[in-house]
């Protein structure tokens, strides 16, 4: 669900008018429109009702642009709705559950919920692990990305660029839950060696210090991040790629004709005009990866004790907890318990993805 | 350092196009040298091969000799970007960049080759703002972005930032066709002053600018749609205005062209 937020809100919206245009063959500008009537929701139906026949009053108003603007705002508000309803939804469910919880939701890490009468559950170990995995994951893919978009824009030869952000195109549509069995089957593995070496000699530092379950097993936040990692490069590097693209070939010719060499070119004209752009995709990667459940689901070994703030350890993600308890939801308390933990997952990713929108807009404010 | 530029037999292509044919003109130094024409008959081109900024574009091929001071600035072992380093340019569109301050933009030539010193760096940014007639108007925002300067005091800062780093050779592509006409002689201004230092080869669609500021001036000419561009004549700027030794020339400058 989480993934679905940014993404699916922009295409829907594209859509609408698409659709629009095509059903009336001409789009005519609007003629101060918005300004003139305070328009409900739901437009298209009043515009249907008033076309005919009106006569020649104030403003000229095409029924193109009334359809236009009616599904536009329509949709538009249908989205708003629906996500109230949603967030309405898990809140509602939920506070039965934390009533009758036993521990603290937000101050404690235990998940005990197979007594329906004795409910204890509370967030903690699985923000960590959510956190754990995707900021990880974070870190590994916005380097990889920020190279192959500026090898994909400015270095490769034209004929091998297409074909290679193709492929890193069809990254993005491999499912999840190869991605998962890959992970823990293939990768993980491969990775053991690397985990154990990074164990042996950074141990001292918590973050690499052994966790509870064993480090050969590879059901780790280490293994889950890589594989979250290359989940989530697709998205960032074409979202980077496509705003590096962009970069006014004024200001490019302008450092080289100083005598900037070419990576000096991109440090002074590519990265600074794509840098908003970048963390937002970034922003966007990180809301996937705090959302995804099957991988995670096949990758992290389950443990009940107080995990350790380490790559070595395991436990679940919020998602993949929820997908863990799915047997558990035949009683409604208990349900509520998964509910409240979907709750905190939503404001995470509604959160980062407000936060990549922010960026965003203030870079259009600022150029 | 003002050197001394000769173009010899320049033919050059983008792609399949031939796209110019056959240029050999020279350019003394400290002199100013506008090339006029009609429009896609090579005038950008031509210059662009002067720095190499050609090799930005996919495709584009020069052939042919670009002497500066006599060597070959396309000979095997030259290296663009310190051709580029020595050729300044600037563009039609003024293109500062946009999140560096004024002090930034000027000095970023210098910062490039590796200046690091700040009180040398501001010398030379005071200098060259000065050298572009610009040091009054923007000494109190130094630090504020290029971008939001006027269009003329942006082109002045694009010529700064060109001059801060002492250019043997001065390009400049339609330089005030952006602008308004004051500032459009505030630049013709400062190429005459700048012409004591640098040798400079200006592209122009303006006859009178051509004729204000340039000591030569090279007229280019299309044979026709799909036809490479080619030199009809260059002369000294008096004799192209007044009396032009081809056709062509005349028909141009006195307006019958086409
Ligand atoms: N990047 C390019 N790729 C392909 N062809 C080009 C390119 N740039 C210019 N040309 C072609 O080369 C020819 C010369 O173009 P050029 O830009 O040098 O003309 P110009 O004299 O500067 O014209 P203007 O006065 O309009 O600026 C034109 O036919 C143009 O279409
Ligand atoms: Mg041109």
């Amino acid at each position: 669900m989480s993934d679905s937020t940014l993404a699916d809100r922009s295409a829907s919206a594209q859509e609408t008018p698409r659709r629009a245009r095509v059903s009336h063959g001409t789009l005519e500008p609007s003629r101060g429109g918005a300004a003139s009537s305070p328009d409900t929701p739901e437009g298209p139906i009043s515009t249907a009702n008033t076309a005919q026949g009106e006569p020649a009053s104030t403003p000229v108003r095409r029924p193109g642009d009334r359809v236009f603007r009616g599904a536009a705002v329509g949709s538009g508000a249908f989205i708003v709705v629906l996500i109230a309803a949603i967030g309405l939804f898990l809140l509602l469910q939920a506070v039965p559950a934390l009533r009758a919880n036993q521990v603290g939701f937000l101050t404690s890490g235990v998940w005990n919920t197979t007594d329906p009468n004795g409910l204890q559950f509370g967030i903690l170990y699985l923000l960590w692990v959510t956190v754990a995995t995707s900021v990880l994951a974070l870190a590994l893919a916005m380097p990889v990305s920020l190279g192959i978009a500026l090898f994909l824009t400015h270095y490769a030869p034209r004929r091998l660029a297409r074909p290679f952000a193709y492929v890193v195109d069809l990254l993005a549509a491999v499912p999840s839950i190869i991605f998962g069995l890959w992970g823990i089957k293939v990768l993980g593995p491969t990775l053991v060696p690397v985990a154990e070496w990074l164990s042996r000699n950074l141990g001292f530092v918590p973050l690499f210090a052994p966790g509870n379950v064993s480090i050969g097993g590879a059901g780790n936040v280490f293994t889950a991040g890589v594989v979250l990692a290359v989940m989530i490069l697709p998205v960032i590097t074409a979202v980077s790629r496509e705003v590096f693209e962009r970069t006014p070939k004024e200001h490019i010719e302008g450092a080289l004709a100083l005598g900037a060499t070419k990576w000096e070119m991109v440090r002074t004209t590519v990265i600074p005009f794509g840098k908003a752009g970048y963390v937002s995709a970034s922003m966007l990667g990180l809301g996937r990866a705090l959302g995804e459940t099957v991988a995670l689901y096949l990758i992290l070994s389950g443990t009940n004790a107080a995990p350790k703030l380490s790559f070595f350890d395991g436990g679940a993600t919020i998602a993949s907890k929820i997908a863990l308890g799915s047997g558990e939801f035949n009683n409604e308390l208990t349900a509520g318990a998964y509910i409240a933990a979907g709750l905190v997952l939503f404001a995470l990713t509604f959160a980062v993805n407000a936060l990549a929108r922010t960026i965003v807009a203030g870079r259009k404010g600022s150029a | 350092m003002a050197k001394r530029i000769d173009i010899k037999d320049v033919n050059i292509y983008y792609g399949k196009f031939h796209a110019v044919d056959s240029v050999t003109l020279s350019v003394p130094p400290r002199s100013v040298t506008a090339f006029i024409g009609p429009s896609g008959c090579g005038k950008s081109t031509v210059l662009r091969s002067l720095n190499r900024m050609h090799e930005v574009t996919p495709g584009a091929r020069v052939e042919g000799q670009v002497l500066l001071d006599g060597e070959d600035i396309y000979a095997a072992n030259v290296d663009p970007v310190e051709v580029r380093r020595t050729i300044g340019m600037v563009f039609q569109r003024p293109n500062p960049f946009p999140t560096m301050s004024i002090r930034d933009n000027v000095v970023a030539g210098l910062r490039l080759a590796g200046v690091k010193n700040r009180k040398r760096l501001d010398e030379v940014c005071e200098r060259s703002l000065r050298g572009a007639n610009l040091w009054e108007e923007v000494k109190d925002r130094l630090d504020k972005p290029g971008g939001g300067l006027s269009g003329g005091q942006q082109q002045r800062l694009c010529i700064a930032r060109a001059i801060a780093v002492q250019p043997d050779v001065l390009l400049m592509d339609e330089p005030c066709s952006a602008l308004d006409p004051i500032s459009t002689l505030a630049i013709e201004d400062l190429i005459t002053e700048l012409k004591q230092d640098y040798t400079i080869v200006i592209v122009t669609h303006n006859m009178q600018q051509a004729a204000r500021v340039s000591d030569q001036t090279a007229f280019f000419n299309l044979a026709g749609v799909g036809q490479p561009g080619r030199l009809v004549e260059v002369d000294d700027t008096e004799k192209i205005f007044s009396n032009p030794s081809q056709k062509a020339t005349e028909d141009y400058i006195s307006g019958r062209f086409g």
